[in-house]
């Protein structure tokens, strides 16, 4: 436990020195960048900025500096709208939060029992038809679920999806109304690769000697695979949560941009577009960060419920 | 004589070396269709989407940015099947010219992140020790960043406002890097499981180079793998390339790409023009599922140990 988080010391460090040096990629720098759009910043202004940014400092202790704040946590401000960037992230943390377990939550609804049935009959119809269902899901781009979402049901039915957001703590019921369907689109592409997971795995427990011991001894079918096969057949469910946050990231990334949900996601999309380089350092910092303290938490988990598999 | 040593040999494999190689290679592919009908429907919209990728020019009914403003927002017909868009141009014609985007980003990315796996993970993989530790400790730090991130991050730095042309290059420079170091992992692992063969073995004791026992024993040995991750990573390419297109920071518009035909500033055209949002998103999940599939065929049948691996 201790060798593991002393581990993540060094790729923790990697990860703040892989994102200074992409920043440090742009041709020219931030403040050129900027410039290139905004004709009317003066050349005052310009030094100005280069000044705040500690650009006209050299590297080593630009770098220095960045980590001594990210260790105070402060990140520096957004180039745009002057506010500090640790508490814009502080807001949107947490409604990324939400669509992202909304949308492993519909993920795992639509994904565990297709999977389980599809392992029970393996070969059968079903089985076929799961398994085409799963790769479907995984190549319909959720842009594109997304986009038909909202234009097709108001030109059918005069029904678009919400996109007027509201505080979870403030009005919960408009909350979840307008979360449903961006977590619904999340989950059903994180669900394929889990519908996969599951059914190769409880395929894999369904031929172990425990199974047939069980029913050997006369117990119910479906207690066999609910209390013998399908526990084990989770644990690497568990993992797959793990390795697939990438894909989650990415998701929420896409659905928050085109639901107007004020998440991590839809910042990060908007400061790259307003070339807001502080802002598009820390998200990819933070998430960064994230990637690495889940999947240790899954490790962790993972040791947890599979006492075959220790840490040191 | 010789013929049936040749006999012996050939037989298990089901090939015989007294008729030509292209009948022992059609009974291959029709075995293949046989066992793995979806794989080779994949294989099949694959070829399909290259044969179009190629004949665009022969294909296509119209060019992909004329613009017939008299016939804006036509639903599909017969003169345009899949209707029309905003400035009259022939959504058709713009999704089979679209195909030539995902094809060159998509294979040339592909292409040049298979070089980087390889390279990557043969050196950790074949060298180990004190290397392979702190190479791998790299690639952890780079698999904390999630693709998509990653990718936008690339290449708003590489080419802020780049032409077609720039935003290309950095588009299949990112994409290369990014699936090339992650995919690094696979190949690192195949090859540890092949440098303990005693073929190897026995390549080192008659005094085979480092470079000579790679090139000559490791990666025809690997190929299989690398083949197998180059179909599945092309799906993964042409899906990310269409995101982030989608996003606006693909190739621009005139230039036909499939996600930036999708892209939410033509909302309010798609709302009167069902079309708009259908077909050039029908065109991504098609080729996606198509790699998808024919990748988990391929690894069937070329490589059963890369079953339920990433």
């Amino acid at each position: 436990m201790l060798r593991r988080l002393l581990l993540m010391v060094p790729t923790l460090f990697g990860v703040t020195v892989l994102v200074f040096a992409l920043m440090r990629m742009l041709p020219g720098d931030v403040v050129n960048q900027i410039a290139g759009e905004n004709a009317t910043l003066t050349e005052e202004r310009r030094a100005e900025i280069r000044r705040e940014l500690g650009l006209d400092r050299p590297w080593y202790e630009q770098y220095g500096r960045w980590v001594a704040g990210i260790v105070r946590g402060d990140l520096g401000e957004s180039l745009q709208s002057r506010v500090p960037v640790t508490e814009e992230l502080a807001n949107r943390l947490p409604v990324t939060l939400e669509l992202s377990l909304l949308g492993i939550l519909f993920s795992l609804v639509i994904a565990l029992p297709i999977g389980i049935m599809a392992a029970v009959r393996q070969d059968s119809l079903l089985d076929y038809l799961a398994r085409s269902t799963a790769i479907t899901f995984i190549s319909i781009p959720s842009f594109w679920l997304a986009t038909m979402v909202i234009v097709y049901p108001s030109m059918w039915w005069g029904w678009a999806p919400p996109l007027q957001y509201a505080d979870l703590w403030e009005d919960p019921v408009k909350n979840l109304n307008m979360m449903l369907i961006p977590a619904l689109i999340l989950g059903f592409s994180l669900s394929g690769t889990v519908m996969r997971l599951t059914r190769a795995q409880m395929l894999e427990v369904l031929r172990q000697d425990y199974i047939r011991t069980a029913h050997a001894k006369g117990l119910h079918a479906r207690a066999v695979l609910v209390r013998h096969a399908l526990k084990n057949a989770l644990i690497p469910v568990v993992t797959l949560i793990g390795l697939q946050l990438p894909v989650l990231v990415g998701g929420t990334v896409i659905l928050e941009t085109i639901f107007s949900i004020p998440g991590m996601g839809s910042y990060f999309v908007f400061s790259i577009r307003t070339l807001d380089y502080p802002v598009v350092q820390s998200v990819n910092l933070l998430i960064a960060a994230v990637v690495v303290f889940a999947n240790l938490l899954v490790d962790l988990t993972y040791s947890y419920l599979d006492p075959r598999v220790r840490y040191s | 004589m010789e013929s049936i040593q040749h006999h012996d040999v050939a037989a298990p494999l089901g090939g015989r070396l007294d008729q030509p190689a292209w009948r022992t290679w059609l009974r291959g592919l029709a075995r293949f269709v046989r066992r793995k009908p979806l794989g080779a429907f994949g294989g099949f919209v694959v070829a399909v989407m290259l044969l179009t990728a190629v004949l665009a020019d022969v294909i296509a009914p119209y060019g992909y940015n004329d613009q017939v403003l008299a016939d804006r927002m036509q639903p599909p017909s017969a003169a345009h099947p899949f209707g029309t868009d905003h400035v009259g141009r022939d959504l058709l014609s713009r999704v089979i010219y679209g195909t030539r985007v995902s094809v060159v980003i998509g294979f040339s990315a592909i292409f040049l992140s298979m070089a980087v796996a390889t390279a990557l993970g043969t050196v950790s993989g074949y060298y180990g020790g004190k290397l392979d530790t702190i190479l791998q400790r790299l690639v952890d730090v780079w698999l904390a960043f999630p693709a998509l991130i990653l990718l936008l991050t690339a290449v708003s730095i590489l080419s802020p406002r780049g032409s077609p042309m720039e935003r290309g290059l950095a588009i299949v420079i990112s994409l290369a890097l990014i699936l090339g170091i992650s995919s690094s992992r696979v190949i690192r692992g195949a090859v540890i499981g092949i440098k303990h063969n005693q073929y190897v073995e026995a390549a080192r004791t008659l005094g085979a180079s480092d470079l000579r026992i790679v090139f000559r024993y490791i990666i025809p040995n690997i190929f299989a793998v690398i083949i197998v991750l180059a179909t599945v990573q092309l799906g993964v390419a042409i899906l990310a390339e269409a995101s982030i297109s989608f996003l606006g920071y693909g190739i621009p518009d005139p230039f036909p790409a499939w996600g930036q035909m999708l892209n939410s500033q033509g909302i309010g055209y798609m709302r009167a023009a069902w079309w708009l949002a259908f077909w050039p998103g029908l065109a991504i999940a098609l080729v996606v599922f198509a790699f998808n599939m024919l990748g988990d065929a391929l690894r069937d049948v070329l490589d059963p140990r890369l079953r339920g691996g990433r």
